[in-house]
């Protein structure tokens, strides 16, 4: 038996890939983390918001990677009028670029190794068992030989499906994204924007996300099932047309969300996903920073018992601890997103409508989200008979 | 240019490289790296998922491939609607 380079190989270095080197490498295990691009944290395709409470839990927050930090939401109804609840705990738009950056450094200085432009494009198979990955780095074609392959390959995940596990994204379930950074525009710095209703978004959102007094990701997700009527990126033209016309635009990205429940396989043989790969998105909000963060922390950790233990069968327990940590959540929240899809614009004013009649201090998401389903006896049904499903 | 039996024509240059399509694609046939795609032919069943998914509308169909199907496919639709 030929030795092996690596304990572990983790493909790709968002913030899944790195949180999961990173633990893996504290566990004790010999980590090699590869990323196709040139840099790690570039381009960013993000709308970069995230809670307090959720990136703490990682790294201490830093000004260098904050862009801004928000203590509230506005709801702005199909018919203009808006609500603002408070963000319980507050949160951040990041600058992911820095903030990527910055996490990859926390996993290199547990020992981790990086390599960027490092394309994997296939597992190294020998006598039918996964044996690592083969990879184009610099366009020269290199075998690399790990007992544990983590696939954090995000939206665009291959690395599951050559280990035989289904990660096709049902297009119902994909949100079709596109985003721009817009300056030179008057935006609140302490205020998450969402926009509802079919004008902007049929049955998703669009956001702008302040970056500082004059400067916001302005983007939206809808879809693929509404995306084929009409692109995302038809959307956002008019909608930044109408709101900011004539202004200077930074960046200009598309994006795909997985806003479904986790997949079905996570671990299949010596193969684990994290992250979007896992479709460990938060179907309601699409924010899969912090909870893909989260699986590849828990991936890293199972993953590192496993090589000291010399077990690869002790994987399978990733599947246990994310679905018990959050994926039951997830599995409710996907239920919640089915439907909200179905709101149309009258239900999202009476909605805005009925919050704007609770007392301030009860203005919370969650406050809103209960006096809607009082004052609308049918959506209690809706959302029964989704949970009930 | 595309194969003939190919409906699906990813325009060279518009690209973004952001996955999305690849992300709903249920034949693993796009290769996506840093800043180039391409469509493993081969495998690609003209369903047409990546067109709908591509934010960017940077992925074509093209009704005229029809033209160039094996002859065993129109005549199956013949069939298939017969009582
Ligand atoms: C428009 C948009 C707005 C969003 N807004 C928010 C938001 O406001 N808040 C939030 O929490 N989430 C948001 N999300 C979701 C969030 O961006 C993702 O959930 C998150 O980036 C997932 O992290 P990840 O590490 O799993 O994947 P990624 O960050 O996508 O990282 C995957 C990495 O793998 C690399 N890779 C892929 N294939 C290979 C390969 N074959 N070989 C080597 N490397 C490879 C890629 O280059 C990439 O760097 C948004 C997404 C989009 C598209
Ligand atoms: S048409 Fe279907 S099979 Fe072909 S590349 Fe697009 S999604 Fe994949
Ligand atoms: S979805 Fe469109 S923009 Fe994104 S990688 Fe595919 S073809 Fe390119």
């Amino acid at each position: 038996m030929k030795k092996f380079d690596y304990d572990i190989i983790v493909v790709g270095a968002g913030p899944a890939g790195s949180t999961a080197a990173r633990y893996a490498a504290i566990g004790g295990a010999k980590v090699l983390m590869l990323e196709k691009d040139r840099d790690v944290g570039y381009p960013v395709r993000c709308g970069e918001a995230v809670s307090h409470e959720g990136v703490a839990q990682f790294i201490k927050p830093d000004p260098k990677w904050i862009a801004s930090s928000v203590s509230k939401f506005r709801l702005i109804a199909p018919n203009g009028s808006s609500v603002v609840p408070k963000l319980d705990g507050g949160g951040y738009v990041l600058e992911r670029r820095v903030f990527d950056y910055e996490l990859a450094k926390l996993a290199a200085s547990e020992g981790v190794e990086v390599i960027t432009k490092a394309y994997v494009y296939d597992l190294l198979r020998e006598d039918g068992k996964i044996v690592g990955v083969q990879t184009l780095i610099k366009d020269k074609k290199v075998d690399i030989r790990s007992k544990i392959v983590i696939a954090a390959d995000g939206v665009e995940s291959r690395v599951g499906k050559w280990a035989g596990m289904d990660t096709t994204c049902h297009i119902r379930d994909m949100e079709s994204c596109a985003q721009m950074t817009l300056s030179g525009i008057e935006v609140d710095p302490d205020v998450l924007d969402f926009y509802f209703g079919d004008e902007v978004s049929p049955g998703g959102y669009l956001w702008v996300f302040p970056k500082g007094k004059d400067t916001a990701n302005v983007g939206l997700g809808l879809s693929v099932e509404e995306a084929k009527k009409k692109s995302a990126i038809k959307f956002l033209h008019e909608f930044v047309d109408r709101k900011f016309p004539k202004v200077a635009m930074l960046t200009h990205i598309a994006g795909g969300v997985p806003c479904a429940k986790t997949n079905p396989e996570i671990v299949k043989e010596n193969v684990i996903l994290v992250g979007d790969a896992a479709h460990q998105v938060n179907p309601v909000s699409g924010g899969g920073i912090i909870s893909g963060m989260i699986g590849g922390m828990i991936g890293g950790q199972v993953a590192a018992e496993a090589i000291v233990r010399g077990e690869v069968l002790h994987l399978r327990e990733y599947d246990k601890r994310w679905h018990k940590r959050l994926g039951w959540r997830h599995d409710i929240f996907y239920n919640i997103r089915n439907a909200i899809g179905n709101f149309d614009d009258e239900t999202y004013n009476n909605i805005c409508d009925s919050a704007l009649k609770l007392p301030e201090d009860k203005r919370t998401l969650g406050g809103i989200f209960r006096s809607a389903l009082w004052n609308q006896p049918s959506m209690i049904l809706d959302v029964a008979k989704v949970f009930l499903s | 240019m595309p194969q003939p039996h190919l409906m699906i024509h990813i325009v060279p240059g518009k690209c973004d490289y952001c996955g999305c399509c690849v992300g709903v694609c249920p034949e693993d046939a796009i290769e996506l790296m840093e800043s180039k795609i391409a469509l493993i032919e081969d495998r690609c069943t003209n369903c047409r998922k990546c067109v709908w998914a591509c934010p960017w509308e940077v992925i074509e169909f093209h009704r005229d491939g029809v033209d160039h199907l094996p002859k065993q496919i129109p005549q199956m639709i013949n069939e298939a609607v017969k009582f």
